[in-house]
């Protein structure tokens, strides 16, 4: 969550509340909704590392907030993280480390692991389903991590369908 | 039979059926038994090829199978000629295709009527319905149209018109988003959860999980065969903090 909330900075600054909001309004409710604990320890964080800097700011009856702004090096951080592309998503290896090892344990069938593992895609796909349709249809960036999920979903749906057809036979 | 379960619209059991074209017999279906209750939304998925397209021709009546039988609404099928099995289509079995296969040089509003009326329904009644129907699925002012000169996903929506106009107890989609987009893929999984909330009963084929998702049980099908059965209730809660890993926040 590091980038993100100083990507969030590099609009102007803002105090970690306002951050929770700003996020969770851009994902939408498919996002996990971003604990405010944790936002301001990552916070505290990021201003040891120079990367942020915050100011007190006297409220009148409340305690103080503290608002943040980024820092040059935070800046440069930021460069950084939009130059590097990400690694690609991996195989759920637990799932393939079963499904290898199966036939030795004599514990468990494979064709019964591909199973169990489609029902539960098929139920999260179903929550998804269902996310993206309570969500506001002009939230174009939810919308668009939603359907993230869900073509990653089918690529292992997909995936598990190979698998049985391999291993059905044997 | 004491049973408080709603009642089965379609029952088969046994069902076989092998295409017999150049080169080896094909194996489309070996051996399946089904059953889907009133107000159940059904999908089958499985890979193409697995015989899923079949399985639901020979249930529509628009294959015969090599063996085994079909009951409708507790009916059997097993005697039906030809023409009964056209008429079972335009009153208790409404099909959509991938293809659409509306009648091209047709309107929009003579494709929706016209089972209607072939059903024996008055022509002012068929017009009312009509006008019902495609206002429901945002069509108006498409009456006039010719199919050609709609998008796909226009065209499956009055394909979906056509198959609802005689309010069928029995809804068969074969691949209904298989030559639509994304956009129009999320449309017709949306008309066809709505349809389906209202009671309408569902069995759809498709190979596309997200459209499959729709439904509230998932059959999967391989090679001819049923492997799973599975009811989705949606209900698992996330053990992750994420909807699933790709949702996940990392620190």
């Amino acid at each position: 969550m590091r980038l993100p909330l100083l990507a969030l900075l590099a609009r102007g600054p803002a105090h970690g509340y306002e951050l929770k909001q700003d996020l969770e309004q851009l994902l939408g409710s498919a996002y996990p909704q971003p604990n405010v604990g944790q936002i301001y320890v990552t916070l505290g964080r990021l201003e040891k590392q120079g990367l942020i800097e915050g100011e007190d700011v006297e409220q009148s009856g409340r305690p103080n907030k503290k608002v943040y702004h980024l820092t040059d090096s935070g800046r440069e951080a930021l460069r950084v993280w939009f130059a590097e592309p990400e690694d690609e998503p991996r195989v759920r290896d637990e799932f393939f480390m079963k499904l290898a090892l199966a036939p030795r344990t004599g514990l468990a069938d494979q064709i019964a692991l591909i199973n169990l593992q489609r029902r539960q895609y098929l139920n999260t796909m179903r929550q998804l389903s269902r996310l993206a349709s309570a969500e506001d249809r002009d939230n174009r960036i939810a919308h668009l991590l939603i359907e993230g999920a869900m073509l990653h979903l089918q690529a292992d749906l997909d995936w598990l369908e190979r698998c049985q057809e391999e291993l059905e036979d044997l | 039979m004491s049973d408080d379960r709603p009642a089965e619209v379609l029952r088969a059991e046994g069902l076989v059926k092998t295409h017999h074209g150049e080169g080896a017999p094909a194996h489309a279906v070996r051996g399946v038994d089904l059953s889907v209750r009133r107000g159940e939304f059904v999908a089958i998925t499985g890979p193409s090829g697995a015989g899923k397209s079949t399985l639901l021709h020979l249930l529509g009546g628009l294959q015969r199978p090599d063996a085994g039988s079909i009951r409708l609404d507790g009916t059997s099928t097993d005697a039906y000629t030809e023409a009964r099995w056209a008429v079972e289509r335009r009153t208790r079995i409404g099909i959509v295709f991938q293809f659409f296969n509306l009648v091209s040089s047709l309107s929009v509003a003579d494709n929706v009527e016209l089972p209607a009326l072939l059903a024996g329904v008055p022509p002012k009644k068929a017009r009312a319905e009509r006008a019902r129907l495609l206002s429901e699925l945002g069509l108006e002012g498409k009456e006039r149209s010719m199919p050609g000169e709609l998008s796909g996903g226009e065209q499956q929506r009055v394909a979906l018109a056509r198959a609802l106009v005689n309010h069928p107890p029995l809804l068969l989609a074969d691949e209904p988003a298989g030559s639509l987009d994304s956009k129009g893929t999320r449309e017709v999984m949306r008309l066809l959860s709505r349809f389906h909330q209202r009671g309408q009963t569902i069995l759809l084929v498709t190979h596309d999980a997200r459209l499959a998702s729709a439904a509230d049980r998932v059959i999967s099908f391989f090679d001819g065969r049923i492997v799973d059965d599975a009811r989705l209730d949606g209900g698992t809660p996330p053990r992750r903090a994420g909807i699933s890993g790709v949702l996940e926040l990392r620190d």
